[in-house]
């Protein structure tokens, strides 16, 4: 049990029941949220690989469109809730953000209703789609629930605007805990908060200082600080330097942007969001993209990414890297490729590809 | 029309700030210009046909690359005197800072090196840097990335100007512990800098021929100070019909500009966005070491460069790359209309970097720093005009 249990997995300390249900071969249920848009079709795809694969997930799916509760506050529907609660794990596809409905968006809400407080991407350069970065290898942790994104903002009198960014003890423990948990749990060598605190002294002051406390329980990893402005410079400069990043909100909306565009933009990155209480919402950072919705031409490689990412948290490595070799593999093959990949492959003919490869490696 | 500054001054003390520019905008200044026209300034008035200009030498590589400076000025028998000004970094006292913005006031344009901040200092030791700029009212960083064809880079042929707003925004520096393990800082937002940096903006890329300005924002997170922002941008872009004007969120902008960066302009966006696309650029064009950048403010011009990195890991060591400095003292020079002699050391030094390919570490090169500003000289020798020898 302690080998699974402190194996290659991502462990919280609030997650420490779940290796009790990690006994190999038993069936998981993970909710599942399709989403809007593309959302059925890459959520489709991505049921066929892992049937392919014979992965033991069992799906739920459930709809999460926002319904007014009592007390005249929105929030998303109770089954969605109960299940996620219960299941602990779900994989959502992108979700349309309606204007002038009334309601914040949804992606808020679930942070919100979940206390989603880390926003984990990893960007690794994708063989056979190419871009003029070619060795990136790294995980940008990101807090996602205070910061500059507090949207406390005032009118102080007209013509002058003050926007609040709020920084907490406990916000900043957490992230730095959770970030240094994944590097251990991950093989992963350093871990580098990223800040600029020689002009915001005390907000990311704080941020580092606890930052600094947490590194001293995690002796295995190396702990850097670096600027923003920095970082920036040597990530487009040399991205191979780069480990594991841990940052505030903002700094992190940023940089997991600037990274995913390194790899190839938001249609190949996968995303996992963390949140309290051990629940972990695995999701496709793209739009909905309206434009191509139920033509089968969408490319469902980032919600399969995130699904394998899925699968590493949940302790299925063997799935993982099958599913991801096959991904990779019919990439980097280039004959049968999605519009955005470069080619002109449906989408059901990538994923049959994909479902392909999976069972010949059986 | 300079009785409304001269009347509210006493009453309102040091209070006043920038507000009596900008009720009294009708109001002269001693050189009877209008308001924020920070590229309009006469140049500081010459004394027996020489400039003056302070010198902030910094730290780290800093105080080296401004000695190359002044070794090249003096070769070249530009018509500059520096007045050197040390600022130690390590002094808790505000005199040093204070001496310095006292001498640019003085000579109205300086250049310098990057002061280092020691960031593990209590919160009321602000950023001497930042300081210098607030004080000075420099509210327009401009930097100018354009590709150099003998560096090799993953981008090739990029051209962007951007306008970073460099007094306000998320610099601040007020901050403040509400409850003990929260930390409020305060991102001020507010009209009239922005209707000024955004002038600034327009202007240049009139003056200078572009067709496109791009707001960077993130006004659909932070509805009212982005969304200010944005206003005032559109409000100055309805005046300039010649020009297109279109916005772009930050997160998309650095996605964008690491994949197709030959899409963007002219990038006009306050601090901090500021901050963070100015070094992604300065990362696509090749590195820190090539890139100048230059403060302007109504009264006063400093000139350093653009990414302000102190560089201590490679202070003193004779590898760092001068070209950042050097151009922004070419830069100085245009400012002072000097016109001849920057454009000669300009030629020299990308003649240097293009066909010579004589090229530090930093861009993949073997040579020192004093290699390339021998072999500037020897250029600019070579190329005719009177200089004193190497």
């Amino acid at each position: 049990y302690t080998i699974l249990f402190w194996g290659n997995k991502v462990v919280h300390k609030d997650q420490f029941y779940l290796s009790e249900r990690q006994v190999f071969g038993r069936i998981q249920t993970v909710t599942l949220i399709p989403g809007d848009g593309i959302g059925p079709e890459i959520s489709t795809a991505v049921m066929k690989i892992f049937e392919a694969a014979k992965a033991p997930i069992q799906w739920e799916e459930r709809n999460v469109t926002a319904i007014k509760g009592p007390g005249g506050r929105w929030m998303i529907p109770p089954e969605a809730k109960e299940s996620m609660n219960k299941n602990k794990i779900g994989l959502k596809g992108p979700l349309k953000t309606p204007i002038a409905a009334g309601h914040p968006s949804m992606n808020l809400l679930l942070r919100k209703t979940f206390d989603l407080y880390a926003n984990v991407r990893p960007c690794v350069s994708i063989e056979g789609y190419k871009t003029p970065y070619t060795d990136v290898d790294l995980v940008t942790i990101r807090e996602n629930t205070e910061g500059e994104y507090s949207g406390i903002e005032h009118l102080i009198v007209d013509g002058v605007v003050q926007s609040i960014k709020l920084i907490t003890e406990d916000a900043s423990r957490r992230i730095a805990e959770y970030a240094f948990e994944y590097a251990r749990n991950n093989q992963r060598t350093s871990v580098t908060a990223v800040h600029k605190a020689n002009i915001m002294r005390m907000s990311d002051g704080l941020f580092l200082r606890k930052c600094r406390e947490v590194a001293e329980n995690f002796k295995d990893v190396k702990f850097t600080e670096m600027y923003l402005d920095t970082v920036c410079l040597n990530m487009v400069q040399d991205p191979s330097h780069f480990d594991v990043l841990v940052m505030p909100n903002l700094y992190g909306d940023i940089l997991s942007d600037l990274c995913a565009g390194l790899i190839g933009g938001l249609g190949v990155t996968p995303s996992g969001n963390i949140g309290a209480n051990g629940v972990a919402i695995f999701e496709s950072v793209h739009g909905t993209a309206p434009d191509i919705a139920g033509k089968d031409l969408a490319n469902p490689t980032a919600l399969l990414l995130s699904a394998v990412m899925m699968l590493r948290h949940m302790g299925l490595h063997g799935h993982a890297k099958k599913i991801e070799t096959a991904c990779f593999d019919t990439i980097r093959d280039e004959k049968v490729l999605t519009k955005d990949l470069g080619g002109n492959a449906k989408c059901s003919e990538f994923t049959a590809d994909i479902c392909r490869r999976v069972q010949d490696m059986d | 029309m300079a009785t409304l500054t001269k009347v509210l001054k006493p009453i309102l003390g040091s209070q006043l700030g920038n507000t009596a520019k900008v009720f009294g905008a009708a109001v002269n200044s001693q050189r009877g210009k209008p308001t924020y026209t920070g590229r309009t300034i006469p140049p500081p008035a010459k004394y027996g046909g020489r400039h003056t200009v302070a010198l902030i030498p910094g730290d780290g590589i800093g105080p080296e690359l401004l000695n190359h400076v002044r070794e090249l000025f003096r070769f070249c028998c530009v018509p500059v005197d520096f007045e050197v000004v040390h600022v130690n970094s390590a002094s808790t006292r505000e005199d040093d800072i204070n001496n310095a913005i006292m001498a640019i006031r003085r000579n109205g344009v300086a250049l310098k090196g990057n002061i280092e901040t020691n960031h593990t200092m209590p919160p009321n030791h602000k950023s001497r840097n930042n300081l210098l700029r607030t004080s000075l009212d420099l509210y327009a960083n401009m930097m100018h990335c354009q590709s150099l064809p003998g560096v090799h880079t993953r981008h090739k042929n990029i051209d962007i100007i951007i306008i970073r707003e460099n007094t306000e925004g998320e610099y601040s520096s007020l901050e403040h512990e509400s409850v003990s393990g929260v930390v409020e800082s305060l991102k001020i937002i507010t009209r009239n800098n922005s209707l000024r940096i955004a002038d600034y903006a327009f202007r240049l890329a009139r003056d200078k021929g572009r067709r496109r300005v791009t707001a960077v924002h993130k006004a659909n997170i932070m509805k009212l100070g982005d969304g200010l922002f944005l206003q005032c941008c559109k409000e100055v872009a309805s005046g300039y019909p010649d020009i297109e004007f279109d916005s772009m969120i930050v997160d998309n902008t650095t996605m964008q500009l690491v994949s197709k960066p030959h899409q963007f302009d002219v990038m006009l966006m306050p601090n901090l966005y500021g901050n963070v696309v100015s070094n992604v650029c300065a990362g696509l064009v090749g590195g820190p070491g090539l890139v100048p950048g230059a403060n302007y403010g109504r009264d006063y011009a400093v000139f350093e460069t653009a990414t302000r990195n102190t560089g201590k890991s490679i202070a003193n060591r004779n590898i760092a790359n001068p070209t950042a400095m050097l151009l922004a003292s070419c830069l100085m020079l245009d400012h002072l209309k000097l016109h001849d002699y920057a454009n000669m050391i300009r030629g020299a030094i990308l003649t240097t970097m293009n066909e010579t390919r004589l090229h530090t570490v930093d861009i993949g090169g073997q040579g020192t720093t004093s290699e390339v500003v021998q072999s500037i000289m020897r250029i600019i020798q070579s190329s005719g005009p009177l200089t004193t020898e190497i």
